[in-house]
């Protein structure tokens, strides 16, 4: 994996970014020293109006959870990426986001004025500011992921954040099947109980991906997503993407 | 929580019966209280609401589950916006528990989920495309089409991560009421689904009450 790597940058904590995957490209994100939380949007980069959606992404697998095997769908019925590694285990798509009101709440105000890069930066406003970037708004906000966080949900539908889900060094690769822009911040997931604001940073990675085989995990996993990748290919076929 | 309303049907200023297959789209007033009916039993009604006032203000699914710190919406849920304030309560419930990570049929999620060929089969997006076109005055597009409540459907999430789609748990003349913070349009699809035991395989009508 690592030998073909096209590029690589570090994302610090509590930061965001935003850039435009390529099909049959993969993107493995790195948790450098362990508690990270990445939220993490995907629109399709020629009709903004198609974007990740968690609702169809969890139904159509019929999971909570998300990890390697699963595949991340937009409200078209196709497939932005598939989750082809995964040493996490459970990423979560329900959480949502911070705001600044439930930063300022949980870990007291810390303006840029004051703390200039130690500011507190939050989820929200953080995917507001990219956003914008490309003429959308809060309006264009979906579910976001929460790469690296764990709800758990209890027999009685009692939601609890997990603590210590992800470890230094553990990482996820999306393969993304069809361009994608992908638009993410690196703040604390809105349940993260912890005293002090987490900043931990991310490294990312970019390479090409190998094809899509026969025997694929992701498009393999269940009937769902064998009819997803079809969909994903008709539309590629569109683009003069396919191969 | 099965919480039993005390208003009488025949005092409710507004009374709609919306059939499988429709939309429905009103202003439902700060104060006012309105009522889903699920007339036949087992159907899903999917179901946005937008501030009336500021549409791009709307109801959040992931903000109203995580501030409860539960994934099921019942009698004394506190609906919640994506800025974070009250739209609506949850103030009476015969059903006992309602759905809102499941979100709406689409005629291409419907590929995914079933079959290629079943691509033009009747969706609840579809609803709430027609519904938006209709009524521009509204001020709704797709952009504004988020992730909606089932009420009346039972998606029970387990502690290893699964998802499920049990039998529905509503029954003919189960409701649940809501009263409203602030003015809400509320726009319903009354879920066309046929492949699914959400509705029973049988979509049915639903009514629509509202009361001062």
């Amino acid at each position: 994996m690592n030998n073909n790597v096209l590029y690589e940058d570090e994302i610090p904590g509590g930061a965001h970014w935003s850039m435009l995957m390529r099909q049959g490209t993969c993107l493995r994100l790195i948790d450098k020293l362990g508690g990270a939380n990445v939220g993490m949007l995907f629109y399709n980069p020629s009709n903004y109006l198609e974007r990740y959606n968690a609702p169809d992404t969890l139904k159509c697998q019929h999971t909570f959870k998300l990890t390697h095997g699963h595949c991340l769908y937009s409200d078209m019925g196709r497939i932005f990426c598939s989750i082809i590694e995964d040493s996490v285990g459970w990423h979560d798509s329900v959480g949502a986001n911070s705001t600044k009101k439930s930063v300022a709440e949980k870990w007291g105000e810390h303006s840029y004025q004051d703390y200039h890069n130690d500011w507190t930066l939050n989820g929200h406003d953080s995917f507001l500011i990219e956003l914008a970037k490309y003429g959308m708004n809060a309006r264009d906000m979906a579910a976001n992921l929460n790469l690296f966080s764990k709800i758990a949900v209890d027999e009685n539908g009692n939601m609890h954040y997990e603590t210590d889900n992800s470890k230094a060094g553990n990482a996820i690769t999306l393969r993304f099947e069809m361009d994608t822009l992908v638009v993410f911040h690196t703040c604390p997931h809105p349940m993260n109980p912890a005293i002090e604001y987490p900043k931990q940073p991310v490294i990312y990675q970019i390479s090409k991906a190998a094809a899509v085989s026969e025997n694929d995990e992701c498009m393999n996993s269940r009937d769902e997503n064998r009819r997803g990748f079809k969909n994903t290919q008709l539309y590629n076929i569109g683009c003069g993407c396919h191969d | 929580m099965i919480k039993v309303s005390k208003l009488q049907p025949e005092q409710a200023i507004d009374r709609v019966v919306v059939a499988a297959g429709d939309y429905y789209i009103k202003v439902v007033k700060a104060g006012q209280t309105f009522r889903i009916l699920d007339l036949e039993g087992n159907q899903a009604a999917d179901t946005l609401f937008y501030n009336a006032n500021n549409p791009a203000e709307r109801y959040s699914a992931m903000d109203t589950l995580r501030e409860q710190g539960n994934i099921y919406l019942t009698a004394g849920t506190r609906l919640l916006s994506n800025e974070g304030n009250l739209m609506l309560d949850i103030v009476a419930d015969t059903c006992g528990r309602h759905d809102t990570l499941g979100g709406a049929c689409a005629t291409e999620s419907n590929t995914v989920r079933y079959a290629l060929e079943k691509k033009c089969m009747h969706a609840c997006r579809d609803s709430w495309m027609l519904a938006v076109a209709e009524h521009e005055e509204f001020g709704i597009s797709k952009r504004d089409i988020t992730h909606n409540i089932n009420f009346f459907m039972n998606v029970p999430v387990t502690p290893d991560g699964q998802l499920t789609f049990e039998d529905g748990i509503s029954d003919a003349g189960k409701y649940v009421e809501m009263k409203a913070a602030m003015d809400v349009i509320v726009l319903i699809s009354n879920c066309p689904q046929l492949n699914n035991p959400c509705n029973a395989y049988n979509p049915t009508p639903v009514e629509v009450l509202i009361w001062e």
